[in-house]
């Protein structure tokens, strides 16, 4: 069953004048035909103004393809009349947890997306609770939004999209903006939602050490899908994410320069335990 | 010629029943021509502590000196130091407000009074510095890629020739590529302009590539002070802190306590892996 379906999607970002004349056009994502299904933990790659976020854009119709199609949950979004349901089956958080957070309360603002949708207030206190404890900011109701620190803002972002009942969350680099504490409480926040409720997850970020779990990886350059695969598959082409602007995992990094200076370790190690467990085989 | 901090507390709303003490004691002597990392969580004191080396913020107790003058006399002119320390904020590409690049530039020179031309002549040097090209100067700041508007940003700093430069997150939201392109922006303007640099970073990986001294604050307070890979033995009271040692270093505890004689006082993945060449020979000749 697929979540998320592209076929040949494609979007320009078109830039006018003062008098609405075209000034120019910028393909932001080329011919990308993508297949998401529900329950995968997607993360998506790829350097600044590589298309990615463009591309998470179209999954609960902030934009609609130039050319081709996308189906979010078997709804085409081009067609006005799906609009409510796709945003309800696909919702997003984005990078600036103050830029998402109105409530002056956090259970209020976790109410605001269910009273929105016309849910009755008794249900919509049982998924703000339900909510609040996926994401382990149950304790923290009653606080308001601004005590909060960057990691537990973006879990209430989280929470608030979670009581709307997606099939799928879209997180367009929930963590660039946390420190090494905040990004672990989040990153784990979101796998548990993965692996617990079975909400499709899909993941845009900078950090190639939060994606090592996922199911499937794609890389963006230019607009366009560059590579695909596990994150094993992915990280065995160290050159070719470097020539991409990206990274590596640092132990990645590491195993990739002993095999190059001639030890027998094998390619796609991603934690510090695979390596360990291929040095010692040397010795 | 540094800048000298002696017994600094700050207390934000003293007096109310609210008040936080966000620095507590801290003293610090930073030399010339440092490379400085400034390490610490979410709410540990770094940002208030760079708000203090120019003047932004006011030290409840103890006092600031730089280059020997305190910085809170009547007559000292903050204004001069604000040029001399010049602090780049996180994302200051959200600071960018003028129609083009250069103007954009131009801004903090020609608040510090200085004459058309020497505003304008500063103004190019510094994008130059900061590798931009010309083609770009007269375009909107807001039409740049996301690393080189931070690098206008920068630029707009440098512009006023600081001798020393702090730096909250200068890589924040970059990808990779374009945080190494920033860092090495930085180790430049030291290597070769000799400015002195303060890098506050969440990326122990970063700190330990680029910086000869690195400043630990929690709760306010100075927990370390001294080469990274001294401060990074500790790991074990870093994660109590909410900190960690780059990886590196818990793949080397790893690897020696399943028997590889292995040094663990490595940063960089060409100092593991020399190491792990060269305790692997050791092991099979013997």
């Amino acid at each position: 069953m697929s979540i998320v379906k592209t076929d040949k999607l494609s979007f320009d970002y078109i830039r006018r004048d003062e008098e609405g004349n075209v000034e120019g056009i910028t393909r932001a994502v080329n011919d990308v035909s993508i297949d998401i299904k529900q329950g995968d933990f997607i993360a998506i790659l790829g350097h600044n103004g590589s298309g990615k976020s463009t591309l998470a854009k179209h999954m609960n119709a902030i934009l609609y393809p130039t050319e081709g199609t996308i189906w979010v949950d078997g709804k085409d979004t081009a067609d006005d009349d799906n609009l409510w349901e796709i945003r309800q089956s696909a919702g997003m958080v984005f990078q600036n947890p103050d830029n998402q957070i109105i409530g002056q309360v956090v259970e209020e603002d976790v109410g605001f997306g269910p009273e929105n949708m016309g849910v009755p207030t008794k249900e919509i206190w049982e998924r703000v609770e339900e909510s609040l404890k996926a994401v382990g900011m149950y304790e923290f109701r009653l606080m308001s939004p601004n005590k909060l620190s960057g990691g537990q803002k973006q879990r209430v972002s989280i929470a608030g999209v979670i009581a709307m009942h997606p099939k799928c969350i879209i997180l367009d680099e929930p963590t660039a903006m946390l420190d090494p504490n905040g990004r672990a409480e989040v990153i784990r926040a979101v796998r548990a939602l993965n692996a617990v409720e079975n909400i499709t997850v899909i993941l845009i970020t900078h950090y190639m050490e939060e994606v090592i779990h996922a199911d499937k990886i794609f890389v963006m350059d230019k607009g366009s899908i560059e590579m695909e695969g596990t994150p094993v598959e992915i990280f065995s082409r160290v050159e070719q994410l470097q020539q991409l602007r990206l990274d590596v995992p640092q132990v990645t990094l590491l195993a990739h320069e002993l095999r190059k200076a001639g030890l027998a370790i094998p390619t796609g190690i991603l934690t510090a335990q695979e390596l360990k467990e291929a040095l010692c085989q040397l010795f | 010629m540094s800048i000298i901090l002696n017994h600094v507390s700050h207390v934000y709303g003293a007096g109310t029943n609210q008040a936080v003490k966000a620095l507590d004691d801290v003293s610090l002597k930073i030399e010339d021509g440092e490379f400085i990392g400034l390490i610490g969580h979410t709410g540990s004191g770094k940002s208030t502590l760079i708000q203090h080396m120019n003047a932004l913020l006011k030290p409840t107790e103890g006092e600031i000196y730089f280059n020997g003058a305190d910085i809170h006399d009547k007559e000292y002119n903050r204004k001069m130091l604000r040029g001399k320390v010049g602090l780049v904020f996180q994302y200051p590409e959200h600071q960018l407000f003028e129609s083009d690049v250069f103007k954009d530039v131009c801004f903090g020179p020609r608040n510090l009074g200085l004459d058309d031309k020497e505003v304008e002549l500063r103004s190019y040097a510094a994008l130059r510095q900061v590798g931009l090209e010309d083609e770009f100067f007269y375009q909107s700041p807001f039409d740049l890629s996301g690393g080189q508007k931070r690098r206008v940003a920068i630029a707009g700093v440098l512009a006023m020739k600081p001798e020393v430069l702090i730096l909250d997150e200068p890589t924040a939201g970059l990808d990779p590529k374009g945080r190494d392109e920033i860092l090495d922006l930085v180790k430049r303007l030291h290597d070769e302009n000799g400015i002195t640099v303060i890098l506050v970073s969440h990326s122990m990986e970063d700190v330990a590539k680029y910086v000869g001294r690195l400043i630990v604050m929690d709760h306010g307070k100075v927990q370390y002070d001294d080469t990274p890979m001294a401060v990074f033995a500790h790991y074990k009271h870093l994660e109590t802190m909410g900190l960690a040692a780059p990886q590196m270093v818990y793949i080397m505890n790893e690897l020696k306590e399943s028997g590889l004689r292995v040094r663990t006082d490595v940063a960089t993945i060409e100092e593991a892996r020399d190491e792990i060449l060269a305790a692997l020979r050791l092991k099979n000749t013997l």
